[in-house]
């Protein structure tokens, strides 16, 4: 038998289905579920319960990373919402959003091949803050307007801004190990 | 979901160390190490092999280092789950080393020997005390594995435990063990690092502490630095200073052991005389100042720092929001590297328990905790990570990830694939684990193929690889075509650990070298099983039967009265036979009750907005 992971995961952790969550109660309802379900809690009992145990605390884990994560669950709800970002096919940026986009790319690489972690370090933090304004943008659309439409264009732009901070982190990271 | 209340079933932890091992278990509420006859809570990894196919191990080994270096395998622990060219320093080992696939093996007077063996010659040792303390047959025990160990590594101590006769509860990160021990003790809260430097290996971890939930944000390290590297530096400065060129396999080892005495000498002193007498009869006589052996450190102590660097990146976190640094590992005892510790970390480095203890201690805790002796005041959680991506090579020789390192486990991710040419009939994966975007850059650990997939069109089949990573961190490909449902799957381990059937090839070989009866063994094993199984479920019913239909609990109680019949006979299949048709019968009572368990969670957080 296997165990019903039909229910979506808001409901799993008793919150309201909204981008805007409160992120103790989040945490806390992971933590009071695991309890239940994770398999140090059923390692001495036989193996039916033991394997329950394990897709239960595999499905527990991905609804918390799921909805913990902001992108994740924007792209989460605009699921539940029917409204897919189509982010493999669908790759129409507006020209401006994509000129912005190597200008970036280009300052990046700069850093890069001139070892400036401190610019590096600089770029991530703007970058960081830029994502935080789409981040508004994107619980305006979903909880307050319901412009789903709107929503999955600044999921799919955001998406590019968490692209680019992998990449920083990978620079920063070359660095470090050439030091 | 707890146990029969009436009996505490015996659980050990096991810290398998580089350079010594420990049990400990959990007595009358307090973790303790369990000593030798002679006191001695440490057991030196050390396995000789004797001409006459008999096994030292531990103290009783560390006399032949220098005289029969060959067959005295020390630091077994650097060769699990690697290949040759994974191992270094590998010119001044003294063994006659056999790349097979997958694992290096050993030629020892006693026939080839793989690390998986070797090991469990030390768990054997320690599982025999455990018993001989406790005065009974053990449930299972916590192994503890470096948290930088990857698939392989954990695979292969699995395997030694098995071997070894232990029945693994679970295979617990070393750091994290530490952690319960420091934390449970001083009941923190907040953010701490672990800072683990063993004799072989290194791991850095960041958990979060909360009410009772350890929760491992990151984890990071080296697999192949500890306190055998600091040997080695010193060692080649011996080389140098007394202009040894080509020293024998038995002056290495005695060389060897006397840097590591020097070493162990200026954690407390700042000069360490160093005499030895080679076997050409040359004396050696140096003084190894503590700011020279600083000095020739250097580059091993800074090779912690780029790992902690980031493992904190992972977490999100500085270095302002680490609230106490944890210090374990006999390396850590190295006044150098407390230095370098509390310097990164601003802030003086924690180490009021034992650094070579508190891994067996936590992992006793835990054991105790997963043999379902729980207690009220027991209740924490541990939530942790793979240390390593994990993920599948793609065109090109490039690696595609499924998962990420620092994932929560246990962990399930799909991905899928579709064929490229027309007609195509079969696909072959290849899992690799590791951080490099080049597939010969990282560890490879399993390679299968999925075949009969009915001809199409390319890109119109639909192939699901799933990956599932379970609480000790190991790791489960399958493989399924979504039109026709033609499936293929593997545990990860043929290419890297031992097959099962060789696990039974070799338990089997040594029961008959102690002339212990396979029947018997089986029989007690199946009884045990058996038994297990029928405390659980009775009280699974006394606590949840009302979740049961008439005719259902009717059913239950039948099986569990045939199980019991069973259980006085002595025919082994029958009652193996019984636990399948026990266990079946009670999967949608198991399901119910973990529904149940579920709706507490919820309703425990009083949350009304229960839906929108």
């Amino acid at each position: 038998m296997v165990p019903d992971f039909s229910q979506d995961f808001f409901a799993l952790f008793g919150l309201k289905r909204a981008y805007r969550i409160d992120g103790a109660q989040l945490d806390q309802a992971y933590h009071e579920m695991q309890g239940q379900v994770h398999p140090d809690r059923h390692a001495h009992l036989p193996e039916t319960e033991r394997r329950l145990s394990m897709q239960w605390a595999t499905q527990v884990n991905e609804a918390y990373r799921t909805l913990k994560k902001p992108l994740l669950r924007a792209h989460y709800l605009l699921r539940l919402a029917g409204a897919e970002t189509d982010h493999e096919s669908n790759t129409a940026m507006s020209p401006a959003f994509l000129m912005e986009q190597m200008e970036w790319r280009e300052a990046v690489a700069e850093a890069r091949a001139a070892g400036e972690h401190h610019e590096l370090e600089n770029l991530m933090q703007r970058l960081e803050k830029h994502g935080d304004g789409i981040l508004a943008e994107i619980e305006r659309s979903l909880d307050a307007k319901k412009d789903y439409m709107a929503a999955a264009d600044a999921v799919r732009r955001l998406m590019f801004i968490e692209k680019l901070e992998h990449e920083i982190e990978d620079a920063l990271e070359a660095l470090e190990s050439q030091d | 979901m707890s146990a029969a209340p009436h009996q505490h079933r015996l659980a050990v932890g096991i810290d398998l160390g580089t350079t010594n091992s420990l049990v400990a278990t959990v007595r009358n509420g307090i973790a303790v190490v369990l000593s030798d006859e002679n006191g001695r809570g440490l057991l030196p990894s050390i396995v000789h092999y004797k001409a006459d196919g008999g096994v030292d191990v531990g103290y009783a080994a560390q006399g032949t280092q220098a005289s029969d270096p060959r067959n005295t395998i020390v630091s077994a622990k650097r060769f699990m789950g690697r290949g040759l060219k994974d191992v270094s320093h590998i010119e001044s080992m003294p063994y006659d080393f056999l790349d097979a696939e997958g694992m290096v093996r050993l030629r020892t007077v006693a026939g080839v020997k793989s690390p998986v063996e070797i090991s469990a010659e030390i768990l054997k040792v320690l599982r025999v005390r455990a018993e001989a303390s406790l005065g009974g047959e053990l449930v299972g025990a916590v192994i503890t594995v470096p948290a930088y160990f990857d698939d392989a590594q954990r695979q292969a101590t699995k395997d030694a435990a098995k071997l070894a006769g232990l029945n693994v509860l679970r295979l617990l990160n070393e750091p994290t063990a530490a952690a319960i021990a420091y934390g449970l003790d001083n009941s923190s809260e907040g953010v701490y690092a672990v800072f683990d430097l063993g004799g072989g290996t290194f791991d850095i971890s960041i958990l979060k502490l909360s009410r009772g939930v350890f929760e491992v944000l990151a984890t990071n390290g080296d697999a192949a630095l500890g306190g055998d590297d600091f040997d080695q530096r010193v060692y080649c400065w011996i080389l140098d200073d007394a202009s040894i060129r080509f020293p024998s396999i038995e002056d290495t080892r005695r060389l060897l052991l006397k840097a590591r005495e020097a070493k162990e000498m200026l954690t407390s002193h700042d000069v360490a005389p160093i005499h030895v007498e080679l076997g050409t009869g040359e004396q050696v006589d140096l003084t190894l100042k503590i700011d020279t052996f600083a000095d020739i450190t250097k580059t091993l102590i800074s090779k912690t720092l780029g790992p902690t660097r980031k493992a904190l990146r992972d977490a999100g976190l500085t270095v302002d929001d680490i609230k106490g640094v944890v210090m374990v590992g006999g390396a850590t005892r190295m006044p150098q590297v407390q230095r370098a510790v509390a310097e990164y970390f601003k802030q003086e480095p924690l180490t009021n328990l034992d650094p070579e203890k508190v891994v067996a201690l936590g992992a006793a805790m835990q054991a105790n905790v997963l043999a379902g002796n729980r207690a009220g005041a027991d209740d924490w959680l541990l939530l942790d990570v793979i240390p390593l991506s994990l993920g599948l090579e793609t065109m090109g020789g490039l690696t595609e990830k499924v998962i990420p390192r620092n994932s929560t486990i246990p962990i399930a991710k799909a991905q899928e694939f579709t064929t490229f040419k027309d007609g195509q009939t079969a696909m072959s994966f290849h899992v690799v684990q590791g951080e490099r975007e080049l597939v010969s850059d990282c560890r490879s650990l399993a390679k299968f193929e999925l075949r009969g997939i009915p001809p199409m069109v390319a890109g119109a089949a639909r192939i699901r690889v799933t990956f599932q990573v379970d609480a000790d961190g190991l790791l489960a490909v399958s493989a399924r075509e979504m039109t026709s449902g033609v499936e293929a799957s593997i545990m990860v381990k043929p290419s890297y650990g031992l097959t099962d059937d060789e696990i039974a090839g070799m338990l089997k070989e040594s029961i008959d070298h102690v002339g212990d009866d396979v029947q018997a063994r089986n029989l007690r094993e199946q009884q045990v099983e058996a038994q297990r199984l029928v405390e659980a479920v009775e009280a699974a019913l006394a606590a949840d039967g009302r979740l049961l239909r008439a005719d259902e609990r009717a059913d239950i109680d039948e099986e569990i009265a045939l199980l019991k019949k069973r259980i006085a006979g002595t025919d082994h299949r029958a009652i193996k036979a019984g636990i399948d048709s026990l266990n079946a019968a009670t999967q949608d009572f198991a399901a119910r009750r973990m529904d149940q368990g579920i709706k507490r969670a919820l309703t425990g957080q009083k949350i009304v907005e229960f839906k929108i």
